[in-house]
């Protein structure tokens, strides 16, 4: 039973995450269709910005991990 | 960087080999989990020959990203690594094959492997929980066997290019040292030199180490049998000292603009009270989530391709393991690409805290 709820909230964890690096992704590429020569300058900062929607994630991912054992 | 065409020709070569690599792994790979299942099988021989227990994908995976106090080899073969224990009745050291076979008695008190944990047993041939909280484990595990095994290669990869680049003062870089120039180059003008500022020199050395530590200890965690296998950068306890160090760097070489920001920052005053303790969270929030970051993502791809072979297992049959082991080979092909990414991201975001901390501010 709890294993069940730890692996819901890791799903819903994974929802924000998917929502958030979806922005930041379509939004770069809108950027990069506009402004080709910014390119690597936009990559970079959606990096950045993947990586720390990914670290919010990957919280609620090790909390329902703890929940598991 | 990205542009260098030496350096896509260099990536695209090595992926290639290690695309091989890993095809050939993921086939060695079944018979890595087997030797699990005869492990817990063990159990099922004394109680009824013949009656396979029933097979446990995550206990199995958990295992296997779990430190571990003997390094697997091949089949039932294990290489026993040394246990050094410090007691309150003094240090004790033997051969973990000694714990292979149940309990051990050693100088001081009598020991046994529980989920690779070792404990204390009582005369009854009881685990002793109290005893066991005397004992502290100093043991060369398998984490840091292999983190020794990273260090002694990132000592000899670099400690020859660097003679070779004293050897070959002003001419083009030769062999290995032009493979990792633009990997040099890319740490310095990519993430120290935009986000440090002018004073990024004294920090390269860091920068560097942890690209370079990271980088190599995802690479071997992804190589499953022996030189590899060994899960160090999914290890919180080595995320944790990392973040430490990262934390402590930042703290030491923050100037006056950086505590000004934190302890007297621009508001009014009857909001201090509420900012102090947003501001110190927010010290140690920022590398405890690159603790987190790089131990949730390694661990993560390690239980994905774990749980991808555990799916012949589940459901016991050959008819599977084309998928599966097409599944594990991609996945570790795009772990080749987290490995590298998540060694840019911690390298990256550490440039960034420290170039907040030494920022000069003009009001």
């Amino acid at each position: 039973m709890i294993g069940s709820i730890a692996a819901l909230g890791a799903g819903l964890a994974v929802i924000g995450a998917g929502i958030g690096i979806g922005q930041i992704g379509g939004k770069a590429v809108e950027g990069i269709a506009r402004q080709p020569e910014a390119a690597s300058k936009i990559q970079g900062a959606m990096i950045i910005a993947a990586a720390l929607v990914e670290g919010a994630a990957l919280f609620g991912v090790v909390v329902s991990f703890l929940g598991l054992r | 960087m990205y542009n260098s065409p030496i350096f896509k020709i260099k990536i695209f070569s090595i992926l290639r080999v290690f695309a091989v690599f890993l095809a050939l792994s993921a086939f060695s790979a079944p018979a890595f989990s087997q030797h699990d299942a005869p492990g817990h099988g063990q159990e099922a021989h004394e109680t009824g020959a013949g009656e396979e227990k029933k097979f446990e994908p995550s206990e199995v995976i958990l295992e296997h990203i779990a430190d571990s106090h003997s390094w697997h080899l091949w089949g039932h073969t294990h290489i026993p690594l040394p246990v050094i224990l410090y007691t309150d009745k003094g240090i004790e050291t033997f051969s973990s094959s000694h714990l292979d076979h149940g309990h051990y008695a050693g100088k001081y008190y009598t020991y046994a492997l529980e989920h690779n944990k070792i404990k204390v047993v009582n005369a009854e041939g009881q685990i002793d929980e109290a005893a066991t909280k005397n004992v502290w484990d100093f043991s060369i595990t398998r984490n840091v066997a292999s983190m020794w095994l990273s260090i002694i290669l990132l000592m000899v990869i670099f400690i020859s290019v660097s003679s070779a680049y004293k050897k070959r003062e002003g001419k083009a870089p030769k062999g290995l040292q032009s493979f990792l120039e633009p990997v040099i180059l890319f740490v310095r003008d990519d993430i120290a030199k935009p986000n440090i500022g002018h004073k990024y020199a004294r920090f390269m050395p860091l920068l560097l180490t942890m690209f370079f530590f990271i980088w190599i200890n995802n690479l071997i965690g992804l190589v499953p049998f022996f030189p590899g296998g060994a899960n160090l950068t999914g290890n919180i306890a080595v995320t944790l000292v990392m973040a430490a160090i990262t934390l402590i760097v930042v703290n030491v070489n923050g100037n006056k603009y950086y505590w000004k920001h934190i302890l007297l920052p621009d508001v009014p005053k009857w909001i201090y009270p509420i900012m102090w303790p947003v501001e110190i969270v927010g010290i140690f929030s920022k590398p405890f989530a690159l603790m987190i970051r790089l131990f949730a993502n390694i661990t993560a791809g390690h239980i994905i391709v774990l749980s991808l072979i555990s799916l012949i297992f589940v459901f016991k049959s050959f008819a599977i393991a084309p998928v599966s082991v097409a599944f594990v080979v991609f996945m570790d092909v795009l772990e080749l690409l987290v490995a590298v990414l998540q060694a840019f991201i911690f390298t990256l975001l550490t440039a960034l805290f420290i170039g907040n901390a030494i920022e000069e501010h003009h009001h």
